[in-house]
């Protein structure tokens, strides 16, 4: 099968291009083996991956203009020539590997933590499995970057709105019924960027490797500061 | 060229949970804490355990941390040393606690307590009843866990230094651990970091096998470390093949499985493991389940068109379970073996998930090692705890929840002792130069140009040797060859040649030097192989069937130098209690 994979080294590069590869593909081949029989074939080429079971997060690309995580992507459901490009938005490193700083600093910025104020039990702090429940579809994030970099709000505006990733994390600590810091997480979460540049646009459920839903979860953002406000 | 330095009260090297609960503790405690790691953190394998972690709380059955000792003592046949495994279970308790309140969000019982479900080799009353010991947070709770912590480094300020790869320890000619050199791989600089005291928690090595449930980045890099800064490893031929991985890929499949009520069947449909464990069948410990599923399939009665596994059934649990406790292993399924579980039974053959040995630490989880004065002295300013140290408490066989336990007891242990030791200790030793320039060489001898050998061909032959001559059998025929063509490819790797020497996020020359890492510690697992004359938990040899606990209930300890054996007894005694004395081991 052809590949054509994006191909970036700064030391040696002054633009990027596009290279293609053959590649000879088994029955169940995943992208992320595609690419590894490519590294085998040109040690030169880079791009992050460690599981191979869509749990580490680390090897989220855009294969034929969507981003997939690569090791649960079969090559077979994927149209020949399979054109393989970093994911869009953020500054290339070399090949595949982008900079994921800004992403990473949304991330912080919404105090992913559990904020306690009340003394601690001995034991565990108790939780119906209802209020448990809440946080299925939430905590499963696996912080691959593929919503936040295929979302136009936040290509425009990365380091000032928060993106479909952070505002996920936001909702699972607001949802946490252990959670004693509602008012604080709602008060920073004002402005014009940080959540309202979400327009519903919706790219971040298409893609989530993990079947997640941030729209959703902005969507009930919204509704608890209405709440608050009254 | 001049090298960039910092300074640190604590290096920690790897960021998976016993890395990230020990950053915790110091971060916690004002100290400049600096955690480095070669993948962003949250990428840890620690990510990937799914069934959850054993602790005595007592939620769904009866329990206390006895019986869980007891469990742990038989699981390790008799080779864990019972100080260290007392210490464990009593703090699984607190540490479980603690980590709740960190945010782990677990599974919920109706009355709010923390979901507890029954795991390989657990039971009540020393011997009696199935327990049910293994806290879950579905089947993801190591990615609730590994999250968790780094969520709670976020807010306690640790300075990570993220995609650094760690190249050698700095010692000085006192044997004391003065830091290490990392490299940048985003810009392919060297950096030095010199630390009051140096953490090593750099997780597994299972890279070193050709079929394995582990991650690319398990490649066994402070095992690595320690070896060159002349550690010895311990207790290296205990490698853990876990029963269910998709067969033919790797991928694990958790014990979880079985201990929800799923079951292995042959080709005849029959539940073999009424015949190899006929109390615990499904549940026995992950060694004896691993050799029935191999003898199964020698003896020809595997299923699939080669007869080369066997099937796990979920099917009969019906379809509300498979989801509410097991919707990771159903996505697993279906994305790599192409079934749902709730129609169709999974095709399973075990995959090499675990070492049981590693870098030798005390209870605290400082290093110890023969330097002087007996086989146990404290290498100044070094610790080590998670899969790469071995402290030990799995002995020769890890029980299923006991991993993500030790990883959590131990790195908490770990920092709160480098607590009291900066206390002691507050100055930097000087640097010793010399240190520096070797660990400096190792980077550079990559860039040697001209033809030569390919990392990938060197890698993919090792990996095939290791898998052939150190897997759930081994004889002396087998395994001596295998001695031989490591040596072999040892030898190779100074013919190896990178052709890529650029600067920037360089993953070439980071496998190149993970390789070298790989092939020391494969020499330490196919050497103590070798010698260790019976068969115990993990290590079975049909030439020595027995376990010899007259001649064998001692750890074995591999040194670089030499290519070194050496023993040391096994702490028998406990902290309080009265010890176990060895017994046949039947499940």
């Amino acid at each position: 099968m052809k590949f054509s994979i994006f191909r970036f080294n700064p030391d040696t590069d002054t633009t990027p291009r596009m290279q293609e590869y053959e590649v000879e593909v088994s029955r169940g081949m995943m992208l992320r083996d595609a690419l590894m029989e490519i590294k085998r074939q040109d040690e030169s080429f880079s791009f992050r991956h460690s599981c191979g079971e869509g749990v580490c997060g680390s090897d989220g690309v855009n294969a034929n203009g969507r981003n997939v995580l690569g090791c649960i992507t079969q090559v077979a459901d994927l149209k020949e020539p399979i054109v393989v490009r970093p994911m869009p938005g953020r500054p290339v490193i070399r090949d595949l590997v982008v900079d994921m700083s800004q992403f990473y600093q949304q991330y912080r910025a919404v105090k992913p933590y559990l904020i306690r104020k009340d003394s601690l039990p001995e034991q565990e702090i108790l939780q119906s499995p209802e209020q448990r429940d809440k946080l299925d579809g939430l905590y499963e994030c696996i912080m691959c970057g593929c919503c936040s970099t295929s979302c136009p709000s936040f290509w425009w505006n990365p380091d000032k709105f928060h993106g479909p990733q952070a505002l996920l994390q936001a909702w699972r600590f607001l949802a946490d019924s252990r959670d004693q810091a509602t008012d604080e997480r709602l008060d920073a979460l004002e402005g014009p960027y940080k959540l309202f540049r979400c327009h519903t646009i919706m790219n971040c459920v298409d893609v989530c490797p993990k079947n997640l839903n941030p729209t959703k979860a902005i969507g009930h953002i919204k509704e608890l500061m209405l709440k608050h406000a009254i | 060229m001049t090298l960039a330095r910092r300074h640190f009260d604590a290096l920690i090297i790897g960021a998976g949970g016993a890395g990230l609960n020990a950053a915790l503790q110091l971060a916690n405690a004002n100290l400049r804490v600096a955690v480095v790691s070669k993948v962003f953190p949250t990428r840890s394998h620690t990510v990937a355990a799914q069934g959850g972690v054993n602790a005595a709380l007592a939620n769904v059955q009866p329990d206390n941390w006895h019986w869980h000792m007891f469990d742990t003592v038989k699981g390790s046949d008799y080779l864990g040393d019972q100080d260290a495994i007392e210490f464990m279970c009593r703090e699984a308790i607190p540490t479980v606690y603690e980590l709740e309140h960190n945010g782990v969000p677990f599974s919920r019982l109706d009355n709010g307590r923390i979901y507890q479900r029954a795991f390989g080799g657990q039971s009540q009353n020393f011997g009696g009843a199935q327990a049910a010991r293994t806290c879950a947070a579905a089947d993801r709770t190591g990615h609730a866990i590994l999250h968790t912590l780094y969520q709670q480094n976020i807010r306690a300020r640790t300075h990570f230094f993220d995609e650094y790869f760690a190249i050698d320890l700095i010692s000085d000619d006192e044997g004391a651990i003065l830091g290490a050199l990392i490299l940048e791989m985003e810009t392919g600089e060297p950096l030095l970091i010199e630390s009051k005291t140096t953490l090593l928690a750099t997780g597994g090595c299972g890279q070193v096998f050709r079929t394995t449930s582990n991650a690319h980045i398990n490649t066994g890099d402070g095992m690595a470390m320690a070896l060159r800064a002349g550690v010895p490893l311990m207790d290296m031929e205990f490698f853990q093949f876990h029963p269910t991985g998709i067969a033919g890929k790797g991928m694990l499949i958790t014990e979880g499985v079985r201990g929800e009520g799923g079951y292995l069947v042959n080709k005849d449909g029959e539940r073999f493991m009424e015949r190899y464990a006929p109390n615990a069948k499904d549940l026995a410990s992950r060694d004896v389940v691993s050799r029935a599923i191999v003898t199964e399939v020698k003896e020809g009665r595997g299923v699939g068109p080669n007869a080369d596994h066997v099937l796990l059934k979920v099917d009969h649990l019906g379809e509300d379970i498979v989801s509410k406790r097991l919707p990771g292993i159903r996505e697993s399924s279906k994305i790599f073996a192409g079934i749902d579980p709730v129609v169709e039974p999974i095709p399973v053959f075990p995959t090499a998930h675990y070492v049981m040995g590693g870098i030798p630490t005390d209870r605290y989880g400082r290093v110890v090692a023969p330097i002087q004065k007996g086989p146990e002295e404290v290498v100044p300013g070094l610790y080590a705890a998670g899969e790469c140290a071995c402290v030990s408490v799995h002995g020769a066989n890890r029980l299923g929840g006991n991993s993500l336990l030790d990883i959590l007891v131990f790195g908490r242990a770990a920092g709160q002792d480098i607590i009291k030791y900066l206390d002691e200790n507050p100055n930097h030793r000087p640097m010793s130069e010399a240190g520096v320039e070797k660990a400096v060489a190792r980077l550079n001898r990559w860039d040697k140009r001209g033809e030569g050998l390919s990392v990938r061909e060197v890698r993919d032959e090792f990996r095939k040797v290791m898998e052939d001559h150190a897997g759930v059998f081994r004889t002396d025929e087998i395994m001596s060859e295998g001695v031989a063509k490591v040596k072999e490819i040892r030898a190779k790797l100074a013919d190896v040649r990178l052709t890529d020497h650029s600067s920037v996020f360089n993953t070439a020359r980071v496998e190149a030097l993970e390789l070298e890492n790989m092939v020391d510690i494969g020499m330490s697992i196919v050497l103590s192989a070798l010698e260790r004359k019976e068969s115990r938990g993990a290590h079975s040899r049909p030439d020595y069937p027995e376990r010899d606990d007259n001649n064998w209930l001692k750890h074995s300890l591999y040194t670089l130098e030499g290519d070194q054996m050496d023993f040391k007894p096994v702490h028998t005694k406990p902290l309080t209690v009265e010890p176990f004395p060895p017994k046949p081991r039947v499940y």
